[in-house]
């Protein structure tokens, strides 16, 4: 299958929209994975931090989205923090989230949670859930 | 008498109590007077990532006015993610002028703005070291431990990113091993004390938190220690809970108690009295009594 990647279509309306949401310089990331050796949850992921960063790399943001890496993510910034290029992956991971969040739907919705389950966890917890969760 | 300001964060006045509790018995022995803000507001937890999110940060910003308002510099917090969002929050508005002017236009029924410099928000950690000297804390040491090994859980909150750290270095730090080995105990050997415990994933995809806290666990048993201390209460919760399923669901599971720090300081200093035991999932009492820190 032959794959012909633009100058345009990489840098489509979607990569540019994540570049702004993030402030993150995607370029910059040499696929080195020490964002995915420390990430961790990075072993229950359909695809690992680092290929996130590349299919961003190659404009293809709508591939990343139908991923359930962007929601196991649990924000630990760990991937920042080593990242030798200073490529902010945690808010990468972020600006994905609301880019779905945004213009799909929440990825829980607080309404359908039973009593029993919202009574069992902290606060902290279910407020933590429902900020990175929801719009 | 040293006063400072506190801000305790929504889940310390519920589940997380016993942190606040024995928090307020350890300072005032070591004669600190704490004075919880007039009002403060939940901070949301997590720091919000996304560029043009300025809602989210209103809530953290509020609770700085607040605390301005008191005329004490200095706000005590003791929550990892109250930490965590706090320091971010400020930082926000003390390097991004559009946004600080975004957020003081916004909230104009505040009588006063908010300018970054006016507060500094201290963790525990820092403000025992700094404002009472782990050498002065450990005088009021009352109870020698017996042959009693602690894991320092650091989690997530406390190191990361760089900026905020509550050590220099937030791959390796050395602050609560500074603390606690001045109050005679010794610390554990412990390489997944900075590993995330999973955070907010426990509401949906607790399976995942299960894993890692069976990681966490493990190496803190293996390294001989006898508890884990933490400082965030969802960190608390991951932990100490998911130990009672991983003891239905693995055989062969050695499970380990939980604690806050300042609920060990306490009982070192023989306070008994600040921790409800029904809030821990796994009962510290048999290894605290055995360790001679509890009567």
């Amino acid at each position: 299958m032959k794959v012909k990647l633009s100058h345009e279509e990489i840098n489509n309306e979607n990569l540019l929209k994540i570049l702004e949401l993030s402030g993150a310089k995607v370029s910059a990331c040499y696929q080195c994975g020490k964002c995915t050796a420390g990430c961790p949850t990075s072993d229950f992921m359909d695809i690992p931090p680092h290929q996130v960063i590349r299919l961003l790399q190659l404009g293809q943001i709508d591939e990343t989205l139908e991923k359930n890496t962007i929601w196991l993510c649990a924000s630990c910034i760990t991937c920042a923090v080593r990242c030798p290029k200073g490529v902010d992956l945690s808010k990468i991971m972020e600006a994905l989230r609301q880019l779905s969040l945004r213009r799909t739907e929440n990825y829980v919705e607080p309404d359908e949670m039973t009593k029993e389950n919202i009574e069992k966890f902290p606060q902290i917890a279910l407020i933590a859930n429902f900020r990175k969760f929801t719009r | 008498m040293f006063t400072v300001s506190y801000m305790p964060g929504c889940t310390l006045k519920t589940s997380g109590k016993n942190f606040e509790e024995s928090t307020l018995k350890l300072l005032e022995r070591l004669d600190v007077k704490v004075e919880e803000l007039p009002s403060w507001y939940c901070c949301g937890t997590t720091y919000s990532l996304a560029s043009d999110n300025i809602m989210n940060h209103l809530a953290p910003i509020r609770t700085l006015i607040r605390a301005k308002e008191t005329g004490r510099r200095e706000l005590l917090v003791l929550c990892s993610m109250c930490y965590n969002t706090l320091r971010r929050a400020q930082d926000l508005v003390l390097n991004d002028e559009e946004k600080r002017n975004k957020i003081n236009d916004f909230m104009y029924r505040e009588e006063t703005e908010l300018s970054g410099h006016e507060v500094r928000v201290v963790h525990l950690l820092n403000f025992l070291k700094e404002f009472v000297g782990f050498e002065r804390l450990a005088e009021k040491v009352t109870r020698r431990a017996r042959d009693l090994t602690v894991a320092l859980y650091y989690g997530c909150m406390l190191l990361r990113p760089d900026e905020i750290s509550v050590d220099a270095s937030s791959e390796n730090p050395a602050i609560m091993e500074e603390l606690f080995t001045a109050c005679g105990v010794e610390t554990a050997y412990f390489p997944f004390k900075t590993e995330c415990c999973g955070s907010y994933q426990t509401v949906n995809r607790r399976s995942i938190v299960l894993e890692r806290v069976k990681e966490i666990v493990e190496s803190a048993v293996k390294n001989a220690a006898d508890l884990i201390v933490t400082s965030c209460p969802l960190c608390f919760f991951n932990l100490d809970d998911s130990q009672k399923i991983l003891l239905d669901a693995t055989p062969d599971f050695t499970s380990i108690p939980i604690l806050y720090i300042s609920q060990v300081l306490a009982l070192l200093m023989g306070i008994e009295d600040a921790t409800d035991y029904s809030l821990h999932a796994i009962d510290p009492r048999p290894v605290l009594k055995e360790k001679g820190l509890l009567r």
